[in-house]
């Protein structure tokens, strides 16, 4: 069983880091701010949430368990905001100039 | 297995650390900002991975942190936009 | 194969600390130093130094971007079309900044390669206090008059900021902190985080007597949480002169000066702790402490009153 569980972490935290990888590639090579801002919140959250998962089966008691879905879960909705916010804040410097 | 997490840990490093070049390059603030925002949550997945590896799991809470103050920079950014209400004293003698 | 990584985050920090010195604006070399902080971050938890690891992520992460930011945009309306500090001040600067990083360099890689520890000494005698994490049985055990004095610079510090207000607002509030466009995605953030936001300060603060975390860390993200609330215009600061907000700035070191002296009576002199109750009293000023430092921290801040009191 133990097998079955570490083949699971194996194959959700690797998906995890090539999603972080997308959002690398993304923000350098996207051409302009709010398409790159697409790379960061987006694939970032979902990279981080395939570790949280992939790291679950891993966890010591419940207790971390429960705390990486948390963790994502707070994520997600910082991401979001902060997403959101810094749209904002380019927006406004690209009218107010 | 230790391994894994410590090679994986290693690899969101590398990527979030090449995401640096943005702050390089900006060009505006915006741009900047994602750079060290995006360090922010690969340094939660490089804690989660790293503390799972070593079984401190005390690490864990290093990303909650992180977590919970990701949108805290967005906000400052926000917060220290020129002309922002509060930065100036309100009565000008 | 893992000293690449190790490498690299090395690397990393050193890039982060020249882009900040470097950078031509001000702001982008202030978003270099809040990646800095995250980078600093994770080079505490790979010295397996999770309690400083905490820290740099709620202070960095937390306080210190917005304060820059904030001078940042004052700053640009003070001086705009002003030159900058002249070259020789900039010269002066950059020589005192390099003189001290070369002291404390050869201070470190000059000592002895193992270099002289009490840390055994505390692993041996944590087991009298009762607490399972050593760093907090450090700082208010073994060497709690540090603590006491960085708590009281702490009140000081405050009084310097308030000290700042001209005479005609004095004791007033702060001035808003609120954005000067509404913002929609914020005061859905500030009505949303603060509340998970508060629950993982008090479990930071109640964490820290047996795992990593205390006072300062789970201080700074209550503090982090107000201001936030403010920052979307959903409180207003509180006016200096409100006796509430000044007995919650002095309520924790005074709650630890009043137990330090109570040990001349109750334990064998200032600042040690009954036998048995040391734990209870350690968590109970790590409460008081946080409380105040909480306030401490958002009130910095916010900053000196701007507005004549009501």
């Amino acid at each position: 069983m133990t097998m079955f569980w570490d083949a699971m972490t194996i194959v959700f935290v690797s998906t995890g880091v090539f999603f972080f990888l997308a959002g690398t590639v993304g923000l350098l090579r996207f051409p302009d701010t709010l398409t790159r801002l697409h790379a960061l919140t987006k694939a970032d959250t979902l990279g981080f949430g395939l570790i949280a998962i992939g790291l679950l089966p891993q966890s010591a008691d419940v207790r971390v368990g429960l705390k990486l879905l948390v963790i994502w879960l707070i994520l997600q909705f910082a991401g979001a905001c902060s997403g959101q916010l810094i749209a904002q804040f380019e927006h406004r410097s690209r009218h107010s100039s | 297995m230790v391994d894994f997490y410590f090679g994986a840990g290693a690899l969101v490093m590398i990527l979030t650390g090449l995401a640096l070049a943005r702050l390089l390059w900006g060009p505006g603030p915006a741009d900047r900002m994602m750079a060290a925002q995006l360090l922010g949550t690969g340094g939660g997945a490089i804690a989660l991975l790293i503390g799972t590896g070593s079984g401190v799991t005390a690490m864990v809470d290093v990303a909650l942190l992180l977590a919970l103050l990701a949108a805290f920079a967005a906000v400052a950014l926000c917060a220290g936009e020129p002309g922002s209400k509060g930065i100036h004293r309100e009565r000008i003698k | 194969m893992s000293m690449l990584p190790d490498l690299l985050l090395v690397m990393l920090v050193l890039g982060a600390a020249l882009w900040t010195v470097a950078a031509r604006d001000r702001r982008s070399s202030v978003i270099g130093f809040i990646a800095l902080g995250l980078l600093l971050a994770l080079v505490w938890m790979r010295l397996y130094a999770v309690d400083v690891a905490l820290t740099e992520a709620a202070v960095g992460g937390g306080a210190t971007g917005l304060l820059l930011l904030r001078a940042c945009a004052r700053l640009d309306s003070i001086d705009a079309g002003k030159p900058s500090a002249g070259r020789t001040l900039q010269l002066l600067i950059g020589f005192c900044c390099a003189a001290m990083g070369v002291g404390i360099a050869a201070a470190a890689l000059g000592g002895p390669d193992l270099p002289p520890t009490l840390a055994p000494a505390v692993a041996a005698n944590i087991d009298a206090v009762g607490l399972g994490n050593p760093v907090t049985v450090v700082l208010l055990a073994y060497r709690a008059i540090d603590t006491l004095l960085e708590k009281i610079v702490l009140i000081a510090a405050l009084v310097g900021v308030w000290s700042l207000a001209p005479d005609d607002v004095w004791g007033g509030p702060p001035a808003s902190l609120k954005l000067a466009k509404a913002s929609e995605p914020l005061t859905f953030l500030a009505q949303i985080l603060p509340p998970v936001g508060f629950v993982i300060g008090v479990y930071l603060i109640w964490n820290g007597a047996d795992e990593p975390g205390g006072t300062f860390q789970g201080g700074t993200v209550l503090a982090a949480m107000w201001l936030l609330v403010m920052l979307a215009g959903l409180a207003e600061p509180p006016e200096t002169r409100r006796a509430l907000l000044q007995y919650l700035v002095v309520f924790g070191p005074a709650v630890f000066l009043i137990s330090g002296f109570s040990g001349f009576w109750l334990a064998e002199g200032f600042l040690s702790y009954p036998t048995g109750f040391a734990k209870t009293m350690i968590v109970a000023l790590e409460v008081a402490l946080a409380l105040s430092i909480a306030v401490i921290v958002a009130m910095m801040l916010a900053g000196p009153s701007a507005r004549t009191p009501r």
